[in-house]
């Protein structure tokens, strides 16, 4: 069986892994990445829109350029991205298991970041699992990445960011959206991006909800019907509605088979997508050696995910001799400093909130075990 | 739905590349593919959503994430059953069966 030795291996080539790869590489390690997919990016080449934040937070440049910049810097930093690779399992003595091209393989590596991201909620109801539902970023996927139309009516289930820009990206890409339907009585996403979609003449129906799809192969049409303050349905509310295409954007959870695998302590925090691995502010878990970074810590944005890499990789090259204390302290600090700014205002705050929650789990937890499990 | 499901023009990515295209069978049906795309991208493009029929209800199913996660796009391909279509990349004369249950 082959087996490929490396002093850092990172489990994810997406925003989180490759900025990881980064850090780590430029730092001096030796450092490979693990990616099942054929390409490199994650789902950062699907994300057509622009970011936000400021400029520093790469601010007004669209997602998939975010990537192409994220790949450039990896090859100069010397790390290697190692493609069709499913990392099957991270085991006690810190060994990883690998199906590489089809064959078993074993991973060592002195230090692991698990960069797994995140996988789209499912929501069950009458006719759900109708050929035409599918996850609102599936339906990016094919549009941005494979460019092929998913359908030609859509209703998009969840006004939160992504239900409100997948949307829209829909209609980039010519396809109709009829409504956008939303349990909740407020909208969930950026005014801005709302404020598209209902420029578009796509109305966005609040308190609303599916109570069944209709259609014997395929999708052919949706039942809606009004939810009242505690989201009962209200009798006599339903209509119908025709479209080929349902999109669910209810959500992620973290892919935290790995974390589990390798006996990392959980806290459940659902705002963040259910269990989520405990980490400290090295973004190292209760596993020594084991670090996270991005969503498969708790479910955010594409640039925190990328500023948790770059935790990770300093944090790692760090503990490898590869940086010095103070030249590590600094480079973090500049890293808490953008992260500080990411979780602020209406939208962060709680993030941030829940973020300290995570970390203050995490102290208890090194407390309770007498400092022991932490190096 | 036919080759109209395919984003040609795109306002932020531009025109689509030209590709070069193959052929791949569909349960005996042959279907122009591009090179180096995803079976599901190949059949949905096709006109094609229902991929396998379930275990219990045998209901028909299609794509549900398309990044290999979630398994509902799984068929037969190459008398391989239980294959990712959504990140199964197309190959010339690559055969593709709608899977029943757990084949």
């Amino acid at each position: 069986m082959k087996k490929f030795e490396t002093e850092i291996a990172i489990i994810g080539a997406g925003s989180a892994g490759l900025s990881a790869a980064i850090q780590a590489a430029s730092a001096g390690a030796k450092v490979l990445v693990i990616d099942e997919n054929k390409r490199p990016g994650g789902q950062l080449f699907k994300q057509i829109h622009k970011f936000f934040g400021s400029q520093e937070h790469k601010a007004g440049i669209r997602g998939y350029q975010i990537g192409q910049e994220l790949l450039r810097q990896v090859e100069e930093s010397g790390a290697e991205v190692m493609l069709d690779s499913l990392a099957y399992g991270l085991f006690p003595d810190l060994q990883m298991g690998l199906i590489h091209q089809g064959k078993a393989a074993v991973v060592e590596a002195k230090k692991y970041i698990i960069a797994a991201g995140a996988k789209e909620n499912y929501l069950s109801f009458p006719g759900s699992t109708l050929p035409g539902v599918m996850g609102a970023g599936a339906a990016q996927t094919m549009i941005n990445i494979n460019r092929v139309l998913p359908g030609k009516k859509i209703v998009m289930v969840g006004s939160g960011n992504v239900g409100l820009i997948v949307s829209y990206q829909l209609m980039q890409a010519g396809a109709e959206v009829v409504s956008l339907v939303e349990a909740a009585d407020k909208i969930g996403g950026y005014a801005v991006h709302a404020g598209k979609i209902r420029r578009a003449g796509v109305p966005i129906l609040t308190s609303t909800t599916i109570k069944r799809i209709l259609g014997e192969t395929e999708v052919t049409g949706v039942e809606l019907v009004d939810l009242d303050s505690s989201f009962g349905e209200i009798p006599g509310s339903e209509r119908i509605i025709d479209c080929d295409t349902v999109c669910l954007a209810v959500g992620l959870n973290p892919m935290t088979e790995l974390a589990w695998m390798a006996g990392c302590q959980f806290e459940y925090l659902a705002p963040f997508g259910g269990h989520v691995p405990l980490h400290d502010e090295n973004m190292e878990t209760t596993v020594p050696g084991v670090y996270v970074a991005g969503d498969v810590t708790g479910v955010e944005e594409a640039s925190t995910a990328m500023e948790e890499g770059n935790l990770a990789g300093i944090a790692a090259a760090e503990a490898l001799g590869y940086l010095t204390p103070a030249a590590a302290a600094e480079k973090k600090q500049a890293v808490y400093n953008r992260l500080a700014v990411l979780r602020s205002g209406p939208f962060g705050e709680g993030r941030r909130q829940l973020k300290q929650k995570q970390l203050a789990a995490m102290e208890t937890y090194k407390k309770k075990m007498g400092g022991a499990a932490v190096q | 739905m036919e080759h109209s499901m395919r984003v040609k023009h795109h306002p932020i990515l531009g025109e689509a590349e030209e590709r070069k295209t193959v052929t791949i069978y569909f349960d005996g049906e042959p279907l122009q593919a591009y090179e180096g795309e995803p079976i599901a991208a190949a059949l949905i493009s096709a006109g094609h959503r229902a991929f396998r029929t379930t275990q219990k209800e045998h209901k028909p199913r299609g794509i549900f994430c398309a990044i290999g996660r979630c398994t509902d796009c799984m068929m037969i391909v190459d008398g391989k059953p239980n294959t990712r279509t959504c990140i199964t990349l197309v190959r010339d004369g690559m055969k593709v069966e709608t899977q029943h249950g757990l084949a």
